[in-house]
């Protein structure tokens, strides 16, 4: 029987989430209403009435202070309501205050396990609105705003319907499956080329032709047959062995791209290369030169190799970096993609070594415009919403964790309605020695049991890694798209970092795409082989077939290497914890990966042939550089100042401080520079630095570099100016530049030539490019890579239009801070102050921030001279340890005009400034001297106190003397005498923080 | 002199353990224990064997439910392996004289368990409860509290003002009845209120009250004077460098006086 307990705010509490919720309606979906009143719904199954009493009674579902509760439906207080719509969850989805109430009611009754078995929760949220004028405008507010019809379901009654009869019916989202071992073998060596590829659409395996005959090559080696049958199989693979190789190699696990063999034609050059592997050519070749190179001094542990990057931070502690995207599933459902982004990176620290402790999240967005107002091809969202959903689900997955998010950005470009990026990062810690072992080092050996820990495996997630290696379409499966759930991985986390102190385990690994296929499959790896059943796994309900099982990406879950003389302390602690581990199998050293169902075998693959398998791709790229005309932009009539305020709204360069303050960045005790400083606490950081050992000084600084606009002219520059922008952004806030790791991200268009991409040669030519940059500029900072990431189908088709998104290459920074106590921030400190500007501007108008706002064009894109760039951050470091440096900014999007009006802004002060006196000055219009976003700059205010000292360390580079910050609270820009601007700061906030003023 | 021992009691979700052992220890407390709750359902730990007891910030369950509401469930019904009740633990270890902090999540466990602010003396029911922000956000930012000095609270004993951050989305006071309220400012156990950083006068004004608390009620004491629970995060202020205006030159008073004034009167309580 179903009950319904319904929850409403008592009549003197004031619903405050009904009144956000109504400005959202107004505000986003411009409708008329008057007022939302929330009703909460549990719908409860396995109680008897007595026991709902009971539960109403005790207020364990509701706080009697605040609300009251009924086991009949609440009409709230005051005016009827015109629509109430009722919002539930689809059968399966992650419900997670439904798993809170069922604790907290199983407890409350004193249910025994019989009892606990059969009760279930399942919750709603009814919204009572006034207003809303018609049946239409309530199914928009339903669908467009409330529920995202792929997870949830939706009912609406009018006012009338809901006098008649107040309430909805109870409905349990239970799903309804039946145990099912169905195991299907395709009859793969009779099929023609286009049965296969037919089979890789209808299964969303994403298997190339050439992968199918590299499998039907593997099944039809001589004698394999027969070896099969002794197994218990037969010659065909089975779904299971399909769905994991197609897994393991698809895309997202296997940088296919990233390792193809490549012919560069560079036609400008008039030059051919063979490029064998990106990854291995410029990404890893580069940074295993700079370890070389750094001798003694090389700070990086194991790089590559694990989940995350792993650095030497102090004699007693490393850093561990990972950063990754979860673009497809945030284009669907922008919360619960992001949600899972979130609490799925921070599970890459865990699984690193033998297991690193949280410090700290980093995100970085990319969005189109959330004031849209063109037509939307199907399936898409409206941007607004895809900002809000991200950000709330990177809120509640960083803040529920408990882990800070010191460091992010967004980025805008009407190019990311095909696909938001949505670029989750994070940072653990690892004791450098734990129980006597060097930590960052781990290994399965054979006979150690396979233990799955964490959350169960439903059908949610399945088809992730394969989906996400796909372009998005009409008819993108939804199972891809799931929920997290923080706290049931902060459990997990609690209890594994307890096992991983008690030396319980041997290995550990997390569930992330592939699921069980590809973790068990790599931990497999060191041991030489595994047997697993799969029929032990436990499930979140009946019906998953073992294929699924294998390769579902159900979140919340870690595998483990447990040694057999540990196994029952393991069990024990994870039981008193309330955390679920279930034994799997074994690792073995058979060299096979073996996957039972009961007694029956279902998949037997070889190691070898599972991890280097699949056919190295052969492509083409051809570079041609983009004719770009040249225009000259024109001062609009308003002048300079009016201009500079209309370039502080600019997205790309306005606050964020709506997001930022929604995010916890100081849990933790360690925060030393805030994503937000200043006088008000509203000016910009160039980077987030905290302290990891709270008992010592020592800082690490995350900052990043994202610069896709430089892409439209050339990806290299693009490269170079997001490495350089991480890199003086770290130095700008007190970072050692010898002491950065970084951390590649590359988020692309399809760059293989096909029908669909007619362009596919010039969108790898880009690729190359970058990937070319990205060695170049990472030697020349002496700056590593130490960990990295690709998502290479960020496109979309429907509607019968293709969106690509800008070639963009997110790039991380971490880095050392010897003494928290010598931080610096962006912001104006002490009238008086000398400002001075660190290198040369020239006119680098091309992609600018500027272009895009008067809308002219230019080919000049920034460029990036690493060598002069390395010695002025390193002498700016060492003027920031002598102390001489009270502000410094890092001047990037908008140039040196913007970066001079966030310093005021943050310090609520004026400057009286000759921008003549800039390097290169002398040169440039107006504009270009103003806006041009020429790399490696940065503007530092430095105390009269202290000019001789700075001066002399500058000696010999270009650095130029403005003017002094000023009592006087206006920003005075001149050229000479000619003043060119002059605002009030407060008028330069405003502007600053309107855009976004949510 | 006596021994100060602290228990900062985690899991389910709390996630400020480690800041405030910190912090409690930077104060001079001489054993300072972090342990799970299930250390203490298991019988490995006594809360009785301590004298101050931290619950530290967090998201207790997620915050499902509202904030704290499941883990005031699960305390209520709690009890050891030998079937003693956790609430029978946390009396004696009250009735001994030890001290308990509440912040932010810990305040809002604090509250729904009933320990605050116990008017009258009625520990253990539930008075008031702390609800959604005005703004219906979770914001973090600092503020400045004004402490009451006609609060008996031994924590803000001789303090004025004080610079924290708050990181909630749940922490305007709502009282079960309008005279509560009343009672509260009464009786001096409104211990902290949001004030105005320049004036340092309360206010109601946002985001200097960052939640629009009634009476800009930051945080409460009990009867005694040994319960404190608040919205702010004084754990989160335990170097110079936490102070959004560090480069500023601003350098107030720490956060952690909140825990030096707890062991100060736990080593003169002889």
């Amino acid at each position: 029987m179903l009950s319904r307990v319904a929850v409403g705010l008592r009549p003197s509490v004031r619903d405050v989430v009904g009144q956000r919720v109504a400005g959202k309606i107004q505000n986003e979906l411009h409708l008329p209403v008057t007022a939302v009143a929330m009703i909460r719904i549990f719908t409860i199954a396995g109680l008897t009435d007595a026991e709902i009493a009971a539960v109403i009674d005790a207020g364990v579902l509701h706080d009697v202070v605040v609300q009251t509760a009924s086991a009949a439906p609440l009409t709230p207080q005051g005016d009827p309501a015109d629509w109430v719509i009722e919002v539930g969850f689809r059968p399966g989805v992650t419900d997670n205050e439904a798993r809170t109430a069922k604790e907290a009611i199983a407890l409350a009754l004193g249910l025994d396990d019989a009892r606990r078995k059969e009760l279930a929760v399942y919750t709603a949220v009814q919204y009572h609105i006034c207003g809303l004028p018609d049946r239409d405008s309530a199914a928009h507010v339903a669908l467009d705003l409330l529920a995202n019809d792929l997870l949830q379901r939706h009912e609406i009654k009018s006012r009338d319907e809901w006098a008649a009869v107040p309430g909805f019916p109870a409905r349990a989202a239970k799903v309804t499956g039946k145990a099912d071992s169905t195991v299907t073998v395709p009859d793969l060596f009779n099929m023609t080329e286009e049965q296969m590829q037919a089979l890789s659409n209808e299964r969303t395996l994403a298997l190339s032709l050439d992968e199918w005959w590299a499998i039907r090559g593997y099944f039809g080696l001589p004698g394999f047959k027969l070896r099969r049958v002794s197994w218990g199989l037969i010659h065909n693979p089975t779904d299971v062995e399909l769905e994991c190789l197609a897994q393991t190699w698809s895309e997202h696990c296997k940088h296919k791209i990233f390792s193809a063999a490549i012919t560069y034609r560079d036609e400008e050059a008039g030059t051919e290369e063979d490029i064998v592997s990106l990854y291995k050519s410029y990404i890893q070749r580069s940074t295993a030169d700079i370890r070389a190179a750094l001798g003694e001094r090389d700070f990086c542990l194991s790089v590559f190799s694990d989940n995350a990057g792993v650095v030497r931070f102090t004699e007693e502690l490393n850093l561990c970096i990972k950063v990754e995207t979860h673009n497809s599933p945030s284009a669907l459902d922008p919360y619960g993609g992001a949600l899972t982004g979130i609490v799925g990176v921070n599970r890459d620290p865990m699984g690193t070594g033998i297991g690193a402790n949280l410090l700290c999240n980093t995100d970085v967005f990319c969005f189109a415009s959330p004031f849209f107002k063109g037509q939307l091809p199907p399936r898409l969202l409206h941007p607004r919403r895809v900002l809000e959903g991200v950000r709330e689900g990177v809120e509640h997955g960083g803040n529920k964790s408990g882990v800070p998010t010191v460091n992010g950005s967004i980025v805008f470009d009407e190019r990311y309605l095909g696909k938001p990026l949505v670029f989750c990062g994070t940072v653990g810690m690892l004791p450098a020695v734990i129980n006597g072992k060097p930590s960052h080092y781990k290994k399965a050996l054979p006979g150690d049991y396979i233990v799955m820990v964490g959350g169960r495996v439903g059908k949610d997630g399945i088809h992730g890694a394969t989906f996400s290696s796909e372009e998005l379409h009409e008819g993108s499966p939804a199972t891809a798209v799931q929920i997290g759930d923080p706290i049931t991985q902060r459990r997990m986390y609690d209890c594994l970092m307890r096992a991983r102190d008690l030396g319980l385990y041997n290995a550990i690994t997390d569930n992330g795409a592939g699921g069980l296929s590809s973790s068990v499959g790599e931990m497999a790896q060191d041991a030489g082989g595994c047997e697993l059943y799969l029929d032990r796994v436990p499930l979140k309900y009946d019906g998953l077939v073992p294929w699924e099982i294998f390769t579902s990406e159900a979140q919340e879950r870690m595998t483990l290497a447990v040694p057999p003389d540990k196994f029952a302390e393991f069990m024990a602690l994870a039981k008193e914890m309330g955390v679920e581990a279930t034994e799997l199998g074994n690792y073995t050293n058979s060299g096979y990966l073996r996957v039972y169902y009961g007694q029956r075998t279902v998949a037997y693959i070889d190691m070898d042939f599972l991890h280097n398998g699949t056919p190295r791709m052969a492509l083409a790229a051809t570079w041609k550089r983009p004719v770009i005309a040249r225009t000259e932009p024109v001062l609009p009539a308003g002048g300079h100042g009016a201009l500079l305020k209309t370039m502080l709204g600019r997205l790309n360069i306005c606050s964020k401080e709506y997001v930022v303050r929604q995010y916890d960045h100081e849990v933790k005790g360690g925060s030393a520079v805030k994503p937000l400083c200043g006088v008000r606490r509203d000016g910009p950081s160039d980077g987030g630095v905290l302290r990891p050992v709270l008992s010592r000084s020592e800082g690490v600084a995350l900052t990043h570099g994202i610069c896709p606009r430089y892409a439209d002219i050339d990806a290299y520059w693009m490269m170079a100016a997001a490495i350089d922008e991480a890199v003086r952004s770290a130095v700008a806030v007190g970072a050692d530049p010898d002491r950065l790791a970084g951390v590649d991200n590359f988020c692309w268009c399809d760059p293989v030539e096909s029908a669909k991409t007619p362009d596919g040669r010039y969108k790898l030519a880009q690729l190359v490019r970058a990937n070319k940059a990205l060695a170049h500029f990472c030697r020349a900072f002496m700056t590593p890579c130490v960990s990295g990431k690709d998502s290479m189908k960020n496109d979309y088709s429907g509607g019968g239009a293709k969106i690509s998104i800008p070639p963009t290459v997110l790039f991380s920074v971490m880095g050392f801070v010897p003494d928290v106590a010598k931080v610096v921030t962006s912001d104006f400190k002490q009238p008086g102050d000398l400002v001075y500007v660190l290198g040369a501007t020239a006119a680098e108008l091309g992609a600018s921030e500027l272009a895009d706002e008067l809308g002219f064009t230019s080919p000049d894109v920034p460029q990036v001279e690493a060598v002069s760039a390395r010695r002025r951050y390193k002498t700016l470091f060492a003027a920031i340890q002598a102390g001489l440096v009270s502000a410094c900014h890092d001047c990037s999007d908008g140039g040196l005009a913007v970066a001079l009006a966030e310093m005021a802004i943050g310090g609520r002060l004026g400057a009286e400034l000759d921008c003549n006196a800039a390097p290169g000055a002398a040169r440039l219009t107006d504009l270009e001297l103003l806006y041009s976003e020429s790399q490696s700059r940065l503007v530092v205010a430095v105390s009269p106190q202290h000019a001789a000292a700075f001066e002399t360390l500058f000696t010999g580079q270009p650095i130029g003397r403005l003017g002094s910050v000023t009592q006087s609270p206006a920003l005075t820009l001149r050229r000479g005498s000619v003043v060119l601007c002059d605002e009030p700061a407060e008028a330069l906030a405003q502007a600053f923080k309107a855009t976004l003023n949510w | 002199m006596p021994q100060v021992r602290t228990l900062v009691i985690t899991g389910f979700g709390t996630n400020c353990e480690v800041e405030s052992a910190h912090a409690a220890r930077m104060a001079g407390s001489d054993v300072t224990d972090i342990v799970f709750f299930s250390d203490i359902v298991a019988g490995r730990t006594r809360i009785d064997a301590y004298n101050f007891l931290v619950f530290p910030g967090g998201f207790l369950d997620g915050d499902d439910l509202g904030a704290a509401q499941a883990a005031a469930v699960r305390w209520k019904h709690a009890a050891t392996a030998a079937g003693e009740p956790l609430l029978d633990q946390l009396r004696t270890f009250f009735d001994a004289g030890g001290l308990i902090l509440g912040i932010c999540n810990g305040f809002q466990l604090l509250v729904k368990l009933g320990l605050l602010p116990a008017l009258g003396g009625a520990y253990f029911a539930r008075q008031v409860s702390l609800a959604n922000n005005d703004s219906a956000r979770f914001e973090d930012r600092w503020v400045a509290l004004a402490a009451n000095p006609a609060s008996p609270c031994i924590f803000t004993k001789g303090l004025t003002l004080l610079d924290l951050p708050v990181r909630h989305g749940e922490g305007k006071l709502v009282p079960m009845e309008p005279a509560v309220l009343d009672e509260l400012l009464a009786s001096g156990a409104v211990a902290l209120q949001y004030a105005d950083p320049a004036t340092g006068q309360i206010t109601m004004e946002y985001p200097a009250n960052p939640n629009g608390s009634p009476h800009a009620i930051a945080g409460l004491t009990d009867p005694t004077g040994r319960i404190l629970g608040l919205m702010p995060h004084p754990e989160a202020f335990n170097h110079p460098t936490n102070h959004p205006g560090y480069t500023r030159g601003e350098r107030p008073t720490l956060g952690t006086v909140l825990f030096e004034n707890a062991v100060a009167h736990l080593r003169a309580s002889a």
